[in-house]
């Protein structure tokens, strides 16, 4: 903290106020509001809730769809925080590494990023669909691919809309980090190392850990929130289900089924998970990978 | 020979980088200059055609929704006034609330930290229905005001404006308190105008973030009156080379934002000189 530091006044509050008035209302009601409707059981009529304790995650552990959506939202952070953050990387020592054009690469790589989940698969859904889209008879003439029916090709088909936009960020961030890098490491490792190859697993990329690791959480937290938009414009859950998030279907189960205790049950248990992935971060990234 | 063998290579790679990020692109943008009968005979399209100008015009002016209440253009205009309040609204309060977490010396302020930045762990996804609850209970449901302020509740740019403000140098407030400059003075004179490239690019965030918004605009407008253009694209009726000039349209504004302030974007992010 700063040493020299104004007095405390009212004044402060001043400054506090409509960011915590915003927070408190907006958030923090809401979410109290979310533990109450995951412990209570809404009337059949709507005439009051009552308090049920744990049945509401009792019953969405007894639930076979919430562990498939369980299963499909790890698999899908783990393989799109894998693609986009290797293309990523990829991209950005290119970009690195060349003299002339830098900047126009980023340019030209950057713009991605910008766009909305929800475009990206309205997008994605003109190149898979049976009627004209391209990738779809691409893989329909190599495998028989068939999003309709086969699970695996249905992950394939949200992975790609999922993954194409999210490389933009990793790059920016991955081009970032290497041009921290400082340039006396790096020509002091090219008289030591002679192979480039082993001089970037070996000297480059472990300076790289921080950018690493922020940008894992980053992709997981995409993959969990942010691609909501895209699961609704492409699969919307097919073959039947399998392609659900679990927010997609705490969403479903609110909206559509009107189970407010459920969803509220299922919101805890995120809420659980993203408290576990940021307890992880700030132990194990924060306290072993350091390197300023 | 070398260093032009593998710069050679770069260029190929990223070469093939830009190729993946164009490609689906232009192809839904040459489609939309073609007829609906051209797409429904011979798939997406390489080259331009020469429906452009009927197909924009028809998108922007088309009375479409369920009431036929509402044009494309209408819904630019709100995604833009959503997008601006959401970009002021979180900015603004953001960086006030950082001011007081840093320069004050606040009985409660290890409290008051976690209260504002374990918001960070709890996005709107996870509180959708009982945030449009509390919005129905308070009459804001179809309105500008419901669409922007719980987009703002959030503590991002609160913690990357506490991270800058952290690395100004004491002496500032030293000299300014030598000055006699007051907490108000010494925020709008001096702090202010020294985080601009920050409040730039978390502007731009910002922007962005509230103009992508698709779930809770769809939750909490059920009047046509205030669709944005996202959501709309799943309301969006119209024959396909339609939705194709649709979806070009809907991603052209944050693109351009993004691509014409790059470097200010960038440079806040990353807080590099």
């Amino acid at each position: 903290m700063k040493k020299v530091q104004f007095k405390s006044s009212y004044s402060q509050y001043l400054f506090l106020a409509p960011q915590l008035g915003i927070l408190l209302i907006f958030l923090y009601w809401p979410i109290i509001q979310t533990f109450k409707d995951a412990f209570t059981m809404q009337d059949a009529f709507g005439f009051g809730a009552k308090f049920v304790g744990f049945d509401n995650f009792l019953f969405i552990f007894d639930d076979p769809a919430y562990f498939i959506a369980f299963k499909f939202t790890i698999i899908y952070s783990f393989v799109i925080t894998l693609i986009t953050g290797s293309i990523g990387l990829l991209l950005a020592v290119q970009a690195n590494n060349v003299m002339h054009g830098k900047s126009t690469y980023k340019t030209f790589l950057i713009w991605p990023y910008a766009i909305a989940p929800a475009v990206v698969g309205v997008m994605a859904n003109y190149f898979f669909s049976e009627r004209f889209g391209l990738l779809y008879h691409l893989f329909h003439n190599l495998w028989g691919f068939n999003w309709y029916e086969s699970v695996f090709d249905a992950y394939i088909y949200v992975i790609i809309a999922g993954a194409w936009k999210q490389i933009s960020a990793n790059f920016i961030f991955f081009l970032a980090g290497l041009q921290a890098i400082q340039k006396s490491v790096i020509e002091a490792s090219m008289i030591d190392c002679k192979n480039s190859f082993r001089r970037f697993w070996t000297i480059t990329f472990p300076l790289l850990m921080p950018t690493t690791f922020f940008l894992i959480i980053i992709n997981i937290t995409y993959a969990f929130f942010d691609t909501f938009g895209i699961i609704d414009t492409t699969t919307i859950g097919a073959p039947s289900g399998e392609t659900r998030t679990l927010v997609y279907k705490a969403y479903m189960d609110g909206f559509r089924g009107l189970d407010l205790g459920s969803a509220g049950a299922q919101s805890i248990m995120m809420m659980l998970i993203v408290l576990v992935i940021t307890i992880f971060q700030f132990r194990y990234i924060e306290g072993k990978i350091h390197y300023n | 020979m070398t260093r032009f063998f593998t710069s050679g290579f770069s260029h190929l790679i990223l070469f093939i980088g830009i190729f993946i990020m164009i490609a689906p692109v232009w192809m839904i943008f040459a489609s939309s200059t073609h007829t609906s009968s051209v797409i429904n005979m011979d798939g997406l399209q390489l080259f331009l055609g020469d429906s452009f100008y009927e197909n924009y015009l028809r998108v922007l002016l088309y009375q479409g929704g369920f009431f036929k209440e509402i044009t494309a253009l209408k819904m630019f205009f709100n995604s833009f006034i959503m997008a601006t309040g959401v970009a002021l609204l979180s900015v603004v309060t953001s960086l006030m609330a950082a001011y007081a977490l840093v320069y004050y010396r606040i009985k409660y302020a290890t409290l008051l930290f976690w209260i504002i930045f374990i918001t960070i762990l709890v996005p709107l996804e996870l509180r959708i229905f009982p945030t449009y609850s509390v919005m129905a209970e308070l009459n804001l449901v179809n309105s500008y005001f419901g669409l922007i302020v719980p987009i703002s509740a959030s503590a991002i740019a609160t913690l990357f404006f506490r991270q800058f403000y952290k690395t100004v140098p004491d002496e500032m407030l030293e000299s300014a308190k030598l000055d006699g400059a007051n907490p108000w003075r010494f925020f709008i004179d001096f702090l202010v105008p020294l985080s601009k490239t920050m409040i730039v690019a978390m502007l731009i965030f910002m922007f962005v973030f509230g103009y992508n918004q698709y779930l809770w605009p769809l939750l909490v407008t059920s009047s046509e009156q205030y669709w944005t253009v996202v959501m709309g694209l799943k309301m969006m009726s119209g024959s396909i080379v339609h939705r194709f000039a649709f979806v070009m349209m809907s991603m052209v504004p944050p693109i351009l934002i993004i691509i014409i302030l790059q470097k200010h974007f960038i440079k806040g992010v990353f807080q590099d000189k």
